[in-house]
């Protein structure tokens, strides 16, 4: 296995808070790894020190290069992110904040002209496909309900075509049927190609255990485990982190839908 | 699978034809048009033609194009379709330097009237700067009334200390009372060349951001995860939009709301893409100015009115209009 990004001894800290304290994992090719932890356990902060849009010590590499170092148009090149929500001032259409995934790959003068060597129209068109938002390119993307927004901000990840893709949350605030699509898409996406990785913050543990191939379990900012998803959200560890009997309390809620 | 039709996000050479054409005749009928009516076979003797009404009406077409050029780049830029060089208390910033550079007769060698153009543009700069950072303090994610807010606050503070220095000016007082109001009643030709040339250069480093504006129109954070060099690019508006507004403060004082109404009215022909909006700000800034120039020297013949007077009392109606709509739309 080839390791695609080295999180090296992260530690994020906000006046007097520690909001991260030495995270370190590593990601490999074909990975899914899955974030969880109570609120407040630092994931987004980890997914902001990635992406280098929170202030850190400790650095992230992607195949060896220390992404302190690259521009952001390189960095978005090799990472995509979805976000929890995204909300919405202007009536752009839902074409238009497609194309901008493609913005790191045609920049300055010529933009939009496709230099990069990957076709950006085909890009383009094969994310929307993917997402199936064909009916509604032309339609202004205030006008959309939470599920359709998400999916044109998938799209555009898509068309941004990165090799990571991190999933801050995207499905929160979705319905469940908008959840497992999303979750099926990514999927998808991540067994197409060779090279590819995701992480994805989740809060809910059935998606983490169902669609995770790795898991990291943070709790105050702090690794509690980091392994394969057995091991890593076992019974022990989540009664630690969330003071309750997980397991339990999934298996009441699962009861109710006996017979 | 589908393929989206190759498209032009910018426009047609002919549409660029068409609002020249327009702006052509409005400014033609500006010139034309005015308290001193002058035979069409004097226009190209007339003092009153070349010496006075041309030079204005030229300055009104610079200066309504570049502060609403500004004004769209500043919505864009912070998602906020009520920010402007007036609401954010940037002009305010941008008069209070003009005058405490007459105050101390701040003055660069060799360019009679350098000395306000500099300072304004920089307490312009420093202004943006100040909001910006108490906005980001306040509230991370820039919210539409917390910037309004914080503008407001400024302005008033600013307007303070620029009562101050008035008030111990003695017989410059006259002199710096035309900041607070905005006219551009008696531009020269030089006036006309610092804002053409301003206005290239700046207005040109605007248009060429309109695609990270774009980004920034639809979230700060995504268009970071696109890969926006987001620092680079807020440093860049910051700049360009300080000198135009600086520029144009010096020159005509604080025009408020020029940048609000315009881009907010060319959102509703074009849509909110930048590769539209800023160019067609462009001459639609010209010509509302023109007109409003038009009426501020034309309605109460031959008295004349400040033309802030009449961009605010338009700017006002239209502020409400929009704050209403977004609040409706929440």
């Amino acid at each position: 296995m080839t390791a695609l990004l080295d999180v090296k001894n992260i530690t994020v800290r906000y006046g007097s808070l520690t909001l991260l304290d030495d995270v370190s994992f590593t990601l490999n090719e074909g990975e899914w790894l899955m974030v969880c932890g109570p609120n407040g356990a630092g994931k987004s902060t980890l997914v902001g020190a990635i992406t280098q849009g929170v202030p850190h010590s400790g650095e992230t590499l992607y195949r060896g290069k220390n992404l302190k170092n690259v521009k952001p148009s390189e960095t978005a090149k090799y990472i995509g992110v979805l976000q929890q929500s995204n909300s919405v001032g202007y009536a752009f259409s839902v074409e238009e904040v497609i194309r901008l995934g493609r913005y790191a790959h045609s920049r300055g003068f010529f933009a939009g002209r496709g230099q990069s060597g990957e076709d950006d129209e085909t890009l383009v068109s094969a994310a929307i496909a993917k997402v199936g938002l064909e009916p509604f390119l032309k339609q202004s993307i205030m006008t959309l309900s939470g599920g359709e927004l998400q999916r044109t901000f998938l799209a555009q990840v898509f068309a941004q075509n990165p090799q990571i893709l991190i999933l801050d949350e995207p499905t929160n605030h979705l319905d469940l049927v908008y959840q497992q699509r999303t979750f099926e898409l990514i999927r998808g996406w991540l067994t197409e190609a060779p090279g590819r990785a995701v992480i994805s913050v989740v809060h809910d543990l059935n998606l983490a255990k169902a669609y995770g191939t790795s898991a990291l379990l943070l709790n105050r900012g702090k690794t509690v485990a980091h392994g394969n998803p057995a091991a890593a959200l076992s019974a022990a560890s989540l009664q630690t982190v969330y003071e309750m009997d997980v397991y339990k309390w999934m298996h009441t809620m699962l009861s109710q839908w006996e017979d | 699978m589908l393929k989206p039709a190759k498209r032009r996000e910018g426009f047609h050479p002919l549409v660029y034809l068409l609002f020249s054409a327009v702006t052509l005749v409005v400014f033609v009928f500006c010139v034309a048009v005015g308290s001193v009516s002058v035979p069409l076979s004097e226009l190209r003797t007339s003092m009153i033609i070349t010496g006075v009404r041309l030079p204005r009406v030229i300055c009104c077409a610079l200066a309504g194009a570049s502060l609403s050029v500004c004004g769209c780049a500043m919505q864009g830029l912070l998602k906020n379709p009520l920010a402007d060089a007036s609401t954010l208390g940037v002009s305010a910033g941008a008069g209070l330097g003009a005058v405490t550079a007459i105050a101390f007769g701040i003055t660069l060698p060799g360019l009679p009237f350098a000395g306000t153009t500099v300072f304004a543009s920089l307490f312009a700069f420093v202004s943006l700067l100040a909001i910006l950072t108490l906005a980001y303090s306040i509230d991370r994610t820039l919210a539409t009334n917390t910037i309004i807010l914080i503008g407001v606050i400024f302005s008033m503070f600013v307007s303070a200390l620029m009562s101050i220095l008035i008030t111990f000016a003695g017989e410059k007082a006259n002199h710096m009372i035309f900041w607070t109001m905005g006219s551009l009643s008696g531009s020269s030709y030089n006036n006309v060349l610092l804002l053409a040339g301003t206005l290239l250069v700046f207005g040109g480093v605007l248009t060429a951001l309109s695609r990270e504006l774009n980004a920034f129109a639809i979230g700060e954070e995504n268009a970071r995860h696109i890969g926006v060099n987001v620092k680079r690019v807020k440093l860049l508006v910051l700049i360009a939009t300080s000198v135009l507004i600086g520029v144009c403060v010096s020159i005509g004082g604080t025009i408020a709301f020029v940048g609000l109404v315009t881009p907010h009215m060319v959102r509703m022909l074009t849509g909110p893409n930048h590769k539209r909006l800023m160019p067609a700000s462009l001459f639609g800034g010209a010509v509302l100015l023109m007109l409003c120039d038009l009426v501020s020297r034309t309605m109460f013949s031959p008295r004349e009115l400040p033309i802030g007077v009449v961009t605010s009392l338009v700017g006002a109606v239209l502020f409400v209009r929009i704050f209403y709509a977004s609040r409706r739309a929440k």
